[in-house]
């Protein structure tokens, strides 16, 4: 199966996408695939199937490969609903959609989820920081946003200042 | 666009309310295109730095802006560039410090860092405070060329001199 990535600014990337309805042994080996070229591009964490031209709401995360982060592993997370949002956390994003380009995007900095893996079985996870951020990232893409439609400015504190009263 | 006829257009002077799309103007009414530009008020003071792709000479692109600039009231300097564009470099560490104003700050701090690897994207400081008790804020990120630990050893000989410095990892998201 080959994979192209859509980059911005192809309009593709802003429509959203719709719910994957049939979960059949074809969606199985199609979500296979497309985690195996997500874990050869740059990053590699996360990736939603309009960034490769598929306009079906299914996404992959899969963080744990990084040092030190809260992970939940390998999540095919397709019907994503994001049921809880907790705090916000101001951190820097880049997309393989907008290659060469990063900037300062708020998310919430905890969120709780339910989702259908490729076998349609549905699953409930939480997630804190870097896993939130990237479950964030990819369901934007989903509704046709990108991290452009979410940057703030450049020069904001990266990061918060916990001890302020 | 060819790599040729780039230029690095720098204004400098007393910062008024309108500089910014007036000069932008006047450099898409003589054929320039823009590439990566800074704008920054540093003080009372107005200061750009524009990439100017432009189908002429150094001298051409000043003659066409020397007039917008002097009724700006600014200084103009161009020189001829390689533009080096889609090249980002992405910074992996943040460095924030803090502390009373005194002569030499960014020097201590950035002499440290630059001995432990650092090599600076991006710094930007400011004087806040009263004109009696001023203080020096500095942030600035980069490329830790030798890991982070190395640049927060190096900033604990500082942190013994009573400067508070913050270095925190940049973790960026590629979605």
């Amino acid at each position: 199966m080959e994979f192209e990535i859509l980059t911005y600014p192809d309009e593709r990337l802003k429509q959203a996408s719709k719910p994957v309805e049939m979960f059949d042994q074809a969606l199985v080996e199609w979500v296979h695939a497309f985690e195996s070229f997500m874990r050869t591009q740059p990053g590699g964490v996360g990736i939603a199937a309009p960034q490769v031209g598929r306009f079906e709401r299914i996404l992959i995360v899969d963080v744990s490969g990084r040092k030190k982060t809260q992970s939940n592993g390998r999540m095919i997370l397709i019907n994503l609903e994001i049921l809880e949002w907790d705090g916000f956390a101001l951190g820097r994003e880049g997309c393989m959609s907008v290659p060469d380009y990063t900037g300062n995007v708020v998310r919430a900095e905890q969120i709780r989820y339910r989702a259908q893996d490729e076998y349609g079985e549905w699953k409930e996870y939480e997630s804190t920081g870097f896993e939130a951020r990237a479950v964030q990232h990819e369901a934007d893409h989903l509704d046709g946003l990108l991290f452009l439609d979410r940057l703030v400015s450049r020069k904001t504190d990266l990061f918060p200042r916990k001890n302020y009263s | 666009m060819s790599d040729l006829n780039w230029y690095m257009l720098t204004l400098v002077g007393k910062d008024r309310s309108g500089i910014v799309a007036r000069i932008t103007q006047a450099l898409f009414v003589a054929g320039g295109h823009l590439g990566e530009a800074r704008m920054m008020r540093l003080g009372c003071n107005f200061g750009v730095l524009l990439m100017v792709h432009f189908p002429g000479q150094v001298s051409d692109l000043e003659h066409v802006m020397q007039s917008e600039a002097d009724a700006l009231g600014l200084r103009l300097h161009v020189d001829a560039i390689d533009p080096g564009l889609h090249q980002h470099v992405v910074p992996d560490v943040a460095v924030t410090v803090y502390g009373a104003d005194r002569p030499g700050i960014v020097a201590q701090v950035t002499g440290a860092l630059a001995e432990a690897g650092l090599n600076i994207t991006d710094l930007q400081t400011q004087v806040g405070g009263t004109e009696q008790k001023p203080i020096y804020g500095l942030q600035l990120e980069g490329v830790a060329q030798n890991g982070i630990e190395a640049l927060e050893q190096a900033m604990q000989t500082l942190k013994a001199d009573g400067i508070e410095v913050r270095v925190q990892p940049i973790d960026v998201l590629i979605g």
